[in-house]
């Protein structure tokens, strides 16, 4: 693909796969502690209190089994999410985004760069916890494949592009940090990834369908389980209609030059 | 004439209300070395990181060899490699990776870079780093990368900003003979540089800026034959006790066995050496005072 005389193609894979290596590279910082972490999860969770748990409010489904969509979607989350803020927030440190800048590379390809960085790493560390998960769960099957990959893609797009929003405004490590800790991590962790939002009372039930991580989270239910707590279609159309306006902005951001130009 | 350079009316006001620059007007011819100085926070930084499109500019035009950066942005950075001031690659990358990424932004695949990066590293001495993290490399060698990287993609028009600074003797005159050959091949320069040793020794064309505002833009020759007054400096054949009279000169022996001698424009040296000669002083070499564009900087700043 050829614009002005520039290979764009070439130019997109050269940012992409830098991105790839650079988190690659530091797999022990990257991809070796969420396995770590749900091993964990597993354990206490699934194999220790899972037992005491009924599987009436659990759909019918083993706790340790109800529990896989919700880890993995969290790692997805996450590491998405860090992969892209802390990338690009390290490029406008290290004043390496003067490469891209000065380049004549166009800013959907800089954006698009970055997305499939924090893609490659979401759907990398979703399978990574997945295969954990089989250590404990061996029979684990999966419902929906296909339903189940277009939202595990979906949602790392989404929180990628969250964490490239979050990049642009930030102007120390401190900014990178604030949106994971204080927001993303208390909304995943009520966002049913533990447990059904049929087993709260009535008034909490209705302020968790505030909650968007749960419409996340239980899509993906639905793909792995086939069993959700909310609407498919609604929660699949607003994943998209969010990716479309958060692309809009990165984009105008890009092109105003916030936070990347003087 | 072809311009490798053109600005026109160039302004810039940063968010704080500071006016970098107050509507600049500049030609650079092509294939020209050219020097841009001026004190600091005159405005030079601004200016090349608005041809750059590192800094959004506030009005005026740009024009890299012809190409507007407001209507074809792509087209002109395509022809414009830029040196900046401070390091601005991935420290923990090799040598080797970042050039070829930086060719890769450039939409050059890597087949056809790696020859290209070889020989410019090979060239640049970097060859034996190349697989070596960045960020071990040492201050000059991270300079020689710089240099290599912006010229990757065979840019048409190269602007380095203080390239040399903090760079050692035997390098710095390592780079002016590589900048001199790559200009001499055909590509245009722009430097802006402390050592005005090295805009005098480099560049046929020099522009000074100041408080944002142009306040010479004319050859190196030109500006040189502004200075009223020369000096020399004149290794004696024997020690003098005391510094000689020669009416119509400024001498001051600036140790028993050397002589400064301020010349004004309309005498002849050759008259001073008549002079001397006379009194049995006898000069066994001479030299020009190697600060003659540093005076006349400081003299043309000072005027604002």
């Amino acid at each position: 693909m050829k614009h002005n005389n520039i290979n764009i193609s070439v130019t997109l894979w050269t940012l992409a796969s830098k991105e790839v290596r650079r988190f690659m590279r530091i797999w022990v910082q990257t991809l070796v502690p969420p396995a770590v972490t749900m091993s964990l999860y597993f354990v206490i969770f699934g194999s220790l209190i899972g037992p005491n748990i009924k599987p009436e409010v659990t759909d019918g489904f083993d706790y340790v089994q109800y529990m896989i969509p919700g880890l993995i979607m969290m790692t997805v989350i996450t590491n998405s999410y860090a992969n892209v803020v802390s990338s690009f927030y390290s490029v406008k440190f290290q004043k390496s985004i003067e490469e891209l800048l000065i380049s004549p590379m166009p800013n959907w390809t800089i954006l698009l760069g970055f997305i499939i960085g924090g893609v490659c790493r979401g759907v990398l560390v979703g399978i990574i916890v997945f295969c954990v998960s089989l250590f404990f769960y061996p029979d684990f099957e999966i419902a929906n494949p296909l339903l189940t990959i277009t939202v595990l893609l979906l949602t790392s797009i989404l929180f990628s592009l969250m964490g490239f929003i979050n990049a642009v405004y930030a102007d120390s490590f401190d900014d990178i940090s604030v949106i994971p800790t204080f927001v993303l991590t208390p909304l995943i962790y009520l966002g049913g990834v533990f447990y059904s939002i049929n087993m709260l009372p009535d008034f909490w039930r209705s302020v968790s369908q505030a909650n968007p991580m749960l419409y996340v989270v239980n899509t993906f239910r639905e793909g792995m389980l086939g069993t959700s707590d909310v609407s498919i279609t609604f929660s699949l159309s607003m994943i998209v209609l969010f990716i479309v306006c958060f692309s809009a902005l990165s984009l105008y951001l890009l092109k105003r030059g916030t936070g990347i130009r003087e | 004439m072809s311009f490798a350079l053109e600005i026109k009316n160039l302004k810039k006001v940063y968010a704080g209300g500071t006016e970098a620059l107050k509507g600049i007007s500049l030609n650079v011819k092509e294939g020209d070395f050219y020097a841009l100085l001026g004190p600091n926070g005159a405005g030079k930084s601004s200016t090349i990181g608005i041809i750059g499109t590192l800094v959004t500019k506030t009005s005026g035009s740009v024009k890299i060899f012809d190409v507007d950066i407001d209507e074809n942005v792509a087209i002109a950075k395509s022809m414009l490699g830029v040196v900046s001031q401070e390091i601005n690659f991935s420290q923990f990358e090799k040598v080797h990776d970042i050039v070829i990424t930086q060719a890769g932004f450039y939409g050059i695949k890597k087949s056809i870079a790696e020859p290209k990066v070889e020989e410019m590293l090979k060239r640049l001495g970097l060859w034996d780093k190349r697989n070596d993290q960045a960020r071990t490399l040492s201050g000059g060698y991270k300079r020689r990368l710089m240099i290599a990287k912006a010229l990757i993609h065979e840019p048409k028009l190269l602007i380095l900003d203080e390239p040399t600074a903090g760079v050692d003797i035997e390098l710095r005159r390592e780079m002016w003979s590589f900048l001199k050959e790559i200009n001499e091949k055909g590509t245009t320069i722009i430097l802006t540089t402390h050592y005005l040793e090295e805009a005098e020794q480099l560049c046929r064309n020099i522009g000074i800026i100041d408080y944002g505002e142009i306040v010479a833009d004319t050859s190196m020759k030109d500006l040189l034959s502004r200075l009223d007054v020369q000096g020399f400096i004149m290794d004696l054949d024997k020690p003098l006790e005391k510094e000689p009279t020669v009416e119509g000169f400024e001498l001051k022996l600036e140790d028993p066995s050397t002589l400064f001698a301020a010349v004004n424009k309309d005498k002849s040296i050759n008259s001073l050496f008549g002079e001397l000669n006379k009194l049995g002083i006898k000069v066994k070499s001479m030299r020009n005072e190697s600060n003659r564009l540093e005076e006349l900087f400081i003299e043309m700043i000072k005027k604002k």
